[in-house]
């Protein structure tokens, strides 16, 4: 990394495993789980997210030292909410499907609690190529969840991935299909996109043991 | 009628936390004991209650296509919409403050309760949720709102009194080491979650139409049935 130093490296790294926003910070979890019925979608509020959070980051970072502390909610949610805005209607503009699946999803981006959380305990206090740096690794690192749970209820659920039929075609009984294989129509309801991630926490906490809450 | 009805769909079969994971976030971090669970569930109930019909009006005779007709012929051609994001998030975070202000200096002792989750209640997804859908499900009158936001605020306070309950029993049971904490509080929702969705059927049952068509089959059914019988009586006679 010869145009990372060790420390700002970290920054990224970091909330990928360890620091995980998702399942260490518990921040975010709203729309990660709402969404994560298709690998799609999971990836594209990934990236919403990552735009936000990034330039979000920069922009609460340049203004750290002239923002009033009593009314700093109210400008990070301004800030929040103007870029979400330029993500809504650039998703309106290019992909319009994907932004009925999506429906109030995007603007609850606004409210989600990575980018509130990182505005508060980092960019308030850091410069502003550090706070882009940790803006991109916690986005990142909420992306890796998002998309690892999209993954596994489509592939499961539908057994799709993006949409193209991996597992074969259940109707002409090819593939998979043709020993007898289900699709679990289950993993695309809501309620199993709480247990996925429950259990990628506990296979998380089972490999990195220092993680393991006291109750 | 439809009050009622939405009522109870917003509590029980939409809700909040279990049909749509609104407000996760301070849902996982505040159950950890029922007390603080409540005065949080109490506060949303409280902010939801407001906002949405705020908003609702809005949406009504600000954001929508044609909202400004009410200012002159010339304005009915805007679309504002694409504003309501940032008109949403702005009434509700002043509204949080209002209100914050409101009850110290009137009710110092709800505010005790209360007062110190109220700014965890401006970044709460449940709330700018209840207004978004509100405007997306198109609810039609400043009354249903209101029962919108009251019934959907209930909805997550049941939610969040549930699992803190849950939570303070769970101390005493041996949990797997990984899965202590977090990860048991998201198998434990998951699990609710599903027991939320039989809810889903308690508004399909009053449908008529279908019961009619169902009636008719029978009848028409038993007739061919009783006809069989007189053929067969007849070839037997």
């Amino acid at each position: 990394m010869g145009l990372l130093s060790k420390k700002d490296a970290a920054l990224i790294t970091d909330p990928l495993a360890d620091n995980n926003p998702i399942t260490i910070q518990v921040l975010g979890i709203c729309s990660a789980l709402a969404i994560t019925a298709e690998l799609k979608a999971s990836i594209v509020m990934a990236v919403s997210v990552l735009f936000v959070l990034g330039l979000g980051n920069v922009v609460i970072s340049l203004m750290r030292n002239i923002i009033p502390s009593k009314i700093r909610i109210i400008v990070q949610l301004i800030v929040v909410a103007t870029l979400v805005i330029i993500v809504d209607l650039v998703l309106k503009a290019f992909a319009y499907e994907l932004s009925k699946t999506l429906s109030v999803f995007v603007g609850l981006i606004i409210t989600n609690c990575i980018i509130m959380g990182r505005f508060e305990a980092f960019a308030l206090g850091n410069g502003p190529w550090k706070s882009f740096l940790d803006g991109v690794g916690n986005s990142l690192g909420y992306g890796v969840i998002l998309i690892a749970v999209g993954f596994f209820r489509e592939l499961l659920g539908s057994g799709t991935l993006l949409g193209y039929k991996v597992l074969g075609d259940p109707i002409e009984k090819t593939g998979l299909y043709a020993i007898g294989y289900e699709n679990n129509g289950f993993m695309l309801l809501s309620p199993m996109a709480l247990i996925v991630v429950g259990i990628i926490i506990w296979i998380q906490r089972s490999r990195n043991t220092a993680l393991i809450e006291e109750n | 009628m439809e009050h009622i009805e939405l009522f109870f769909k917003s509590i029980f079969i939409d809700n909040m936390v279990f049909a749509t994971f609104l407000g996760m976030c301070s849902y996982l971090a505040v159950s950890k004991k029922v007390a603080t669970a409540v005065g949080l569930g109490a506060a949303v109930i409280f902010v939801l209650a407001v906002t949405v019909p705020l908003n609702w009006l809005l949406d009504q005779y600000i954001l929508q296509e044609g909202a400004l007709s009410w200012l002159g012929e010339e304005y009915a051609a805007y679309d504002l919409s694409f504003l309501s994001f940032i008109m949403f998030i702005a009434t509700i975070a002043t509204m949080v403050q209002l209100v914050e202000i409101i009850v110290e200096k009137f009710s110092p002792s709800l505010y005790n309760s209360l007062g110190i989750f109220l700014p965890l209640i401006a970044v709460n997804c449940a709330i700018l949720g209840g207004s978004l859908f509100m405007q997306s499900r198109e609810i039609p009158s400043l009354g249903l709102a209101l029962t919108y936001g009251i019934g959907s605020g209930i909805g997550w306070f049941l939610a969040i009194l549930a699992i803190a309950a849950i939570r303070e029993k769970i101390r005493y049971s041996s949990v797997p080491p990984a899965l202590r904490g977090l990860g048991i509080t998201f198998i434990i929702t998951g699990l609710m979650a599903i027991g939320f969705m039989s809810f889903g059927g308690m508004l399909t049952g009053g449908d008529e139409e279908v019961t009619e068509e169902k009636t008719a089959q029978v009848e028409t059914v038993k007739k061919e049935s009783e006809n069989e019988f007189a053929n067969n009586t007849i070839i037997i006679e």
